[in-house]
């Protein structure tokens, strides 16, 4: 029996037909065409399937999709493509290899840098300890995180907007 | 060595290029498998075995039949119906594509439902039964070796090996194979040593666990299909599927995007054979995308145990090394009896001895099938033998790097193939390492309940032979370069690196330069991306291919009477009187090779060698048993570096994906052969809060005089070390010596409780 949901993906109001049990992640995919979020675990554990709703972190292969209605969902896709201090950093510092949970580390690390903006290697460590990466870009991704927060610095709060 | 004129000033190799994919990967929008939807698409989930082994009476597929939704449910025989012989793998034809007749292992798969809906498919999946009147089954090894519990009734090796021929028809045995090695007289020498020293190691299944778990897709017309698919090996697919269905290759098309990592899981067929024939049987797209959970029975890492035995004289000198090495290979061969050679003949370690046997047994156990992971059997003799080597040091009173010293295989020298080891910087590997960890200075050994030791360990690899690489590059009108290969970027970082050699040669920048991935349509044979075997053999031949290419570019100026340093959109513009036209370029690189005699014994065993060493300090809690990594060193010989940053990258990746497996990762096996911990909830991988304290990796000064540009492959030589160095330096905090991985908290209060 599907519904629909209506909410606002990456700063665009939309709506969508959803069945009780589909994700998060599964309407992105099926109705949107959006394959940033990823499931992988399909358990919540690696972080490759996460997407911000209402700017908050959430496991997209866990979280329902019909709980959406009425929420601002944002996804790596946000921005049309166009590089974010993170994102940027991450390529400066190498700190991607197969980059399937790239999406998950970069959505992460805006909201860490959202909360705390001058991070410490701990406070890195230990916000991001819920993203894997068997590529085990971490040392990587730390010295990415630490430059993002720098650019952000530099250049003033340069956050993707929710609502365009 | 002049290396750019013309578009570039700087070299190409040797820079740190950014990855040509960058933007894709940050951005969520690389090409995985992943994310295939294809019209009219079927999804396709499976229905596996409860037992461990068994013969099958009976399936029952009616209730899944009557689900709404369900389009068909196919078992074994409905593909015996299509294929009457359905059995495929890279050394031994012996995988059926669904079970036939019997099951092997807990999770074997044994029917599928398709739907168009995902969810219906795995309901449906999910009220299929099936009746087995149970076989005794083996699980151990070396229990394997004598085992009354047979896995398979008849041996079947596909035919392309020669070393596994001997092997056709033979019954009662689950042996897949038996590599021997002798050089000089072993047991002799051993009489004679002034001390023997002989230790067991063993080493624990774990799995590859990539992130984008295995998935495959196929479609088809009347007479041709198209499988996109995550796999390591698109031409090997091409080959072995056109094979089964007794097609020609060309009506088999195999397509690879980026991989979701590899590591030797997505080798060879996995799920390429099964979604080939579902889509023959129902004319629609079928795809078959695993969950992470289905990946543990899908394919592994060996669990091994090795005796290792050393004849030692007064000078501390290993005279003598008998290694016997047991591989347990699961219930399929896959890659196995590659690794048990390959690996195999590597089992003395960088030493030089002169008088060595090696037994190395691929042996079938009713567990999921083992393949090659990050290291091809490598990181388990490593294990063993610089285990061994610190106990035999320390029972000598020889500090550990001087007795390595003592022993060193150096350049020059034949290894126990009796090939010559040449651009091998063994030497230089072992001294920076212990130079890194400042050996030779005094050490805080700690205090109270936390003890700290340090360890050292050295292992090398022979990249696998006799394969071979083709590729062709384009030069476009306007100067800009295409490069088609089939091997596959996993992340490793293939595509900028060989973008990189042919911008070097063409004298054009690096990002000049695109990459055509795998289309068995489009892009030539390559053995396989694994191995460590890429930058090698791809990156030889990418070098040949633009060197032709720029031979051609050449032969048309002189044609058109242009001077040399004609830029070549000009050369274009000459010739045709507009933009038109393109250069092709084409290199197929196969470097010699001799094989193996009765004996093991070759004068070239390898196209190059890899050397990796880490050194570790750790911190032992005495009160808990759990060891903390303060301090990690790789130290390595990658030849001379394509792109120095993307090696270091895959130096630190390597070992902390080893440090899972040394430190915690293991597969539980109940005693019915059931698996208890398949998923990441209870199989932990390495995450942020398991970084060592402090991580440098370094590559020596080198050069591969065979490679391209002097480089040679680096994606598996960070693991060689990490393991056994953690063990001796647990030994050296704690005085206990673990012998079995992983390096748990529990065995190593255990072993202190002893």
């Amino acid at each position: 029996m599907r519904k629909p949901v209506a909410f606002t993906l990456n700063g665009e109001r939309v709506e969508a037909q959803v069945a009780p049990h589909e994700t998060l992640v599964e309407v992105l995919r099926e109705s949107f065409g959006l394959f940033g979020a990823r499931e992988s675990c399909g358990q919540g554990l690696c972080g490759c399937c996460t997407v911000l709703v209402n700017g908050t972190a959430v496991s997209g292969c866990l979280y329902l999709a019909s709980l959406c209605q009425g929420a601002e969902v944002r996804t790596v896709e946000e921005g049309g493509g166009e590089l974010d201090a993170v994102q940027q950093a991450f390529i400066e510092r190498s700190a991607f290899q197969c980059g399937f949970c790239t999406p998950g580390f970069v959505l992460m690390t805006r909201q860490l840098l959202d909360e705390i903006a001058d991070p410490s290697d701990d406070d890195i460590r230990h916000y991001l300890s819920g993203n894997l990466c068997r590529c085990a870009t971490y040392p990587e991704i730390l010295e990415a995180v630490k430059l993002a927060a720098k650019k952000r610095k530099e250049k003033g709060s340069e956050q993707f907007s929710g609502n365009k | 060595m002049k290396r750019a004129t013309q578009a570039t000033e700087t070299p190409q190799v040797g820079r740190s290029v950014p990855r040509l994919e960058s933007w894709l990967k940050v951005t969520g929008r690389a090409e995985y498998v992943h994310n295939l939807r294809l019209p009219g698409m079927l999804y396709g989930k499976i229905f596996r075995s409860s037992v461990a082994h068994g013969r099958i009476k009976s399936i029952d597929t009616s209730a899944a039949r009557a689900v709404g939704g369900v389009h068909r449910v196919v078992t074994g025989e409905d593909v015996r119906a299509l294929v009457p012989e359905p059995y495929y793998g890279p050394a031994f034809h012996d995988q059926p594509v669904l079970a036939l007749d019997k099951v092997r292992y807990v999770g074997e798969p044994v029917a599928v439902v398709l739907a168009s809906d995902p969810h219906v498919a795995e309901e449906a999946a999910a009220l299929i039964t099936a009746q087995y009147e149970e076989l005794p089954a083996v699980y151990d090894e070396v229990e394997a070796v004598t085992s009354k519990a047979i896995v398979h009734d008849t041996l079947r090796p596909a035919g392309t090996f020669p070393d596994l021929k001997h092997l056709k028809g033979v019954k009662n045995t689950n042996v897949a194979l038996d590599f021997r090695l002798r050089r000089g007289d072993a047991a002799g020498a051993m009489a004679k040593a002034h001390r023997v020293f002989e230790h067991r190691f063993r080493t624990q299944q774990v799995m590859h666990t990539p992130l984008e778990p295995l998935v495959s897709a196929a479609e088809c017309t009347e007479s041709s299909l198209t499988i996109h698919t995550a796999s390591q090996s698109p031409s090997f697919v091409r080959i072995e599927i056109a094979r089964l269905l007794g097609w020609p290759e060309n009506r088999v098309r195999v397509r690879v995007p980026f991989l979701g990592g590899g590591f030797g899981a997505k080798l060879y067929i996995k799920l390429e054979a099964l979604v080939s024939v579902l889509s023959l049987m129902t004319r629609r797209p079928v795809k078959i995308s695993l969950s992470m959970e289905e990946q543990f029975f899908t394919i592994t890492k060996h669990a091994s145990t090795f005796r290792i035995k050393s004849g030692v004289d007064r000078d501390g000198r290993v005279v003598a090394r008998e290694c016997e090495v047991w591989w347990n290979g699961g219930a399929y061969a896959d890659i196995g009896p590659r690794v048990t050679q390959k690996s195999g003949f590597t089992a003395p370690g960088p030493y030089d001895v002169q008088d060595v046997a090696i037994d190395s047994y691929a042996l079938y156990t009713n567990l999921p099938p083992a393949g090659a992971l990050r290291g091809f059997g490598i990181p388990q003799l490593v294990w063993a033998y610089e285990g061994h080597t610190d106990m035999v040091a320390r029972e000598l009173g020889i500090d550990p790097v001087e007795f390595r010293r003592r022993n060193l295989l150096r350049e020059g020298r034949p290894q126990a193939t009796g090939t010559v080891i040449k651009d091998a910087a063994i030497e230089k590997v072992l001294e920076r390492t212990a130079s890194l960890l400042d050996w030779d200075k005094p050490f805080d050994r700690g205090a109270g309940t936390i003890r700290r030791g340090r360890g050292i360990a050295l292992g090398f690899k022979a990249c696998i032979a006799n394969t071979t690489s083709l590729a062709a590059v384009n030069v476009n009108a306007d100067g800009s370069c295409t490069v088609y290969i089939s091997t596959v970027d996993m992340g490793q970082g293939s595509d900028t690196a060989m973008a990189q050699i042919a911008a070097e040669v063409l004298q054009i920048a690096t990002e000049q330069v695109t990459v055509v991935h795998s289309d068995t349509d489009v892009t030539p044979f390559d053995m396989a991306t694994l191995g460590s075997r890429s930058l090698f053999h791809t990156g030889n031949a990418v070098k040949l291919a633009a060197q032709d290419a720029l031979k051609k570019l050449n032969e048309l100026k002189g044609e058109l009477k242009l001077p040399a340093d004609t830029p070549i959109p000009d050369v274009f513009r000459k010739k045709y009187g507009m933009r038109a036209g393109s250069v092709m370029g084409v290199g197929n690189f196969i470097p010699p090779y001799t094989p193996p005699d009765a004996n093991g014994q070759t004068d070239n065993a390898t196209p190059f060698w890899m050397v990796g060493a880490s050194g570790v300090e750790v911190e032992v809690d005495t009160e808990t048993g759990r060891v903390r990594v303060t301090r990690l060193v790789n130290v390595a010989d990658v030849g001379t570096p394509v792109n120095p940053r993307i090696v270091e990258t895959q130096l630190s990746g390597a070992s902390i994906m080893q440090l899972g497996f040394t430190l915690f990762e293991k597969m539980l096996f109940d005693e019915q052969g059931q698996l208890r911990n398949a998923s990441l909830a209870e199989y932990k991988i390495p995450g942020f809060l398991d970084l060592p304290g402090e991580l440098v990796n370094e590559a020596v000064v080198s050069e591969q005089s065979t490679g391209p540009f002097g480089a040679k492959g680096v994606g598996e030589t960070g693991t060689f070390g990490v393991s056994p160095a953690i063990a001796n330096a647990i030994h050296d905090a704690v005085g206990v010596r673990l012998t079995e991985l992983p390096l748990s908290a529990e065995a190593v209060f255990d072993a202190m409780q002893k």
